[in-house]
């Protein structure tokens, strides 16, 4: 009897991870693909931190921390969907990636004319802030954890903007490494990848 | 006089595969899928419920019907252009009966384990 109710609760748990996988996979950024982003902002964040002092080699850094980011995630995002057999044009999945891509696009823009005027301090902020209002806003066609991982970048990028360069970075450090992380984890865990 | 023994509760034991105590409504499993689907998207329209479960317009409709006379999903008709739409959404009861489901099942497998 034990084995039957195993195999059954087993079965049932089986179901629902498939299941989930099949709707949501489109909906939001895969777990292991956010895990991986944020182990390399932890180590980007280490590596910055020795340039604070050297402003324009410091965003040069975090630049390149982002195209990594956003390659990981893509290359990622792919697989799960092929994995999963779920489409990219759907009207949910397009919804979702407008509401997620626009907030991005502003945040580069922001950078640049931050970066015209000399005014690197402040782009620690401006990136969690813009970077945590994209999955808050994208969240809304997604799984609860999304807008909560969102509203955890918001409130580091709100603490960014009372500090200085060197303690804005280790934030940085906090937001795109620890809760990419932390919250992949938790994706990956219980939203199947 | 010596008072009759008391008699024992007429519940029948449940059978090997019956798993006592837990929401029988969603363990159906287009239900359960249902369900599933609509836990990670904030709603979905029939006919994206109907491809992520792969079965018919009679089941899907039938199910989701039990399901929001039980008050675990809501459903919005509307008209996109002249083809209705039908919209559905899981309630924060469904949600609940979701995670107390996901957790008996896990209960379920960490208690066979161990015994």
């Amino acid at each position: 009897m034990a084995d039957a109710l195993h195999e059954h609760a087993a079965e049932s748990l089986r179901f629902i991870r498939d299941t989930m996988e099949r709707a949501g996979s489109f909906t939001s950024i895969p777990g292991w693909g956010g895990f991986v982003i944020g182990l390399t902002a932890i180590g980007d964040a280490v590596v910055a931190q020795r340039f604070v002092t050297a402003p324009r080699t410091w965003l040069a850094v975090w630049l390149i921390d982002a195209a990594l980011a956003a390659v990981i995630g893509a290359v990622t995002i792919a697989m799960k969907g092929r994995r999963t057999g779920t489409s990219f044009t759907s009207p949910t999945a397009k919804r979702f990636f407008v509401s997620y891509l626009a907030p991005l696009i502003a945040g580069a823009i922001v950078t640049l004319a931050l970066y015209r005027a000399g005014a690197f301090a402040a782009m620690p902020a401006a990136w969690l802030l813009l970077y945590g209002t994209a999955f808050v806003s994208s969240g809304a066609f997604s799984i609860r954890v999304i807008p909560l991982m969102g509203i955890c970048f918001m409130l580091l990028g709100a603490a960014a903007a009372l500090v200085l360069l060197p303690v804005s970075n280790i934030l940085l450090g906090c937001g795109f490494g620890g809760l990419h992380v932390v919250f992949g984890l938790i994706i990956a865990r219980r939203y199947g990848g | 006089m010596a008072k009759p023994a008391r008699k024992l509760s007429a519940a029948p034991a449940p059978r090997p595969t019956e798993i006592p105590d837990f929401d029988r409504l969603i363990h159906e499993k287009t239900r359960l899928g249902i369900v599933s689907a609509l836990a990670v998207n904030a709603s979905l329209s029939f006919n994206e419920l109907k491809a992520v479960l792969k079965t018919t317009d009679g089941n899907v409709s039938v199910h989701a019907r039990k399901l929001e006379d039980a008050g675990y999903l809501t459903c919005k008709k509307s008209f996109q252009g002249r083809m209705p739409r039908t919209e559905y959404a899981l309630t924060a009861a469904g949600r609940r009966a979701l995670e107390k489901y996901l957790n008996h099942m896990e209960a379920l497998i960490r208690n066979t384990r161990d015994g």
